[in-house]
């Protein structure tokens, strides 16, 4: 249940769970990680830049996936890079969620018949939100981030941090684990 | 300095006939195998050739003629003029004298024509693979090439999809062009 804000006299106050509240906060910082493959990540630099301005949403990049929320899997995927992008991944600390961004990283793309490109990011990590085109515009990556926020609000936080909650995420590589490819 | 006087200048050095052909884009000249390295080297130290520039330097797999040949571009800054050398080398077991003490910027195009052809260069100081994993099996630019299902758990078809043609390419008899009925 989402928190009710009320602007009163005195200052605004929010009245909730405190589920829906931890998600309230959780879900206006959530950091991406400044990682791109390919010709999507100039989009996705022009999401941070001053005409969408994810920033008013909260969402900055991080510099390391220690400290990052979101993979943005931005541009061609080749089996070479997949290994270290699965690093990557392994090292973001929990709760972590992933966007494929444009035809390539949800499909492969323009490139899928390339014996060097994997055809798809989710043969290798656990997606949430697919976002088509080529490359995707930075409202398509806005919405597609905005999608991300909805997700958090539904999702039992409190529960989930105390180890009852199961996750939905199916990961698509059992046999890999969480062991990091090298 | 025209393409015939580069390979006659080439055949005195070297002291060979060469095999030179000029109806093609690009006139080249055919080089022995055994004299490749020795033709570069001429190629570049010659004043009046001073082909100082390697532009590009690949595969081409020839399965009907049992031979992998290898293309050289080369451009001279100095004449402002172009050639291309060929070689052959044996398709079972390639194998090609490695020119990158004539040209250092030939170690990457010889890894590059070691990971797709497999052609080994002694004398390459790095010869690992450069586009793929290390860990890849086969060649993908091989005529009779056969893609591995999965590599490290990673499908190499997209589940769901047909798989592209891109196993054996061997010549396929072509239907005869339908002549248009009028």
């Amino acid at each position: 249940m989402n928190p009710i804000i009320e602007r009163g006299p005195e200052g605004s106050f929010a009245v909730g769970p405190i589920d829906g509240l931890l998600n309230l906060a959780r879900k206006h910082s959530l950091w991406y990680l400044l990682f791109g493959t390919a010709c999507c990540a100039i989009e996705l630099m022009q999401t941070g830049g001053p005409r969408t301005d994810a920033d008013r949403f909260g969402m900055v990049f991080r510099s390391t996936p220690r400290q990052a929320d979101v993979l943005v899997l931005a541009g061609t995927i080749t089996y070479k890079m997949a290994s270290r992008i699965r690093l990557l991944y392994d090292q973001m600390a929990e709760p972590k969620y992933v966007i494929a961004m444009g035809s390539c990283a949800n499909t492969g793309g323009l490139f899928q018949s390339s014996y060097a490109v994997v055809k798809g990011g989710d043969l290798f990590v656990p997606v949430d939100v697919y976002i088509p085109g080529c490359p995707p515009r930075p409202e398509s990556l806005c919405e597609g981030l905005m999608l991300i926020q909805q997700k958090m609000e539904r999702e039992p936080w409190l529960k989930k941090a105390w180890g009852k909650y199961k996750s939905d995420k199916q990961d698509p590589m059992p046999t890999q684990g969480r062991e990091p490819l090298r | 300095m025209k393409p015939k006087a580069i390979c006659g200048k080439l055949a005195d050095k070297l002291g060979v006939v060469l095999d030179f052909k000029e109806e093609t884009g690009d006139p080249w000249a055919s080089i022995p195998a055994d004299r490749w390295q020795q033709a570069c080297r001429i190629a570049r130290d010659e004043p009046e050739l001073s082909l100082n520039f390697l532009r590009s330097l690949c595969g081409v797999d020839r399965p009907d003629d049992g031979v992998i040949e290898i293309v050289a571009h080369l451009f001279s800054y100095k004449h402002r003029h172009a050639f291309v050398m060929h070689t052959q080398t044996d398709r079972a077991a390639p194998r090609l004298e490695s020119v990158s003490r004539v040209w250092p910027a030939a170690i990457w195009h010889e890894r590059e024509t070691f990971d797709l052809f497999g052609v080994d260069f002694p004398g390459n100081p790095d010869l690992r693979r450069i586009l793929l994993p290390d860990d890849w099996v086969g060649h993908p630019l091989l005529k009779d090439y056969e893609e591995q299902e999965s590599y490290r758990g990673i499908p190499t078809t997209r589940p769901g999809y047909e798989k592209k043609p891109f196993g054996p390419r061997l010549k396929k008899a072509k239907p005869a062009p339908k002549k248009e009925e009028q």
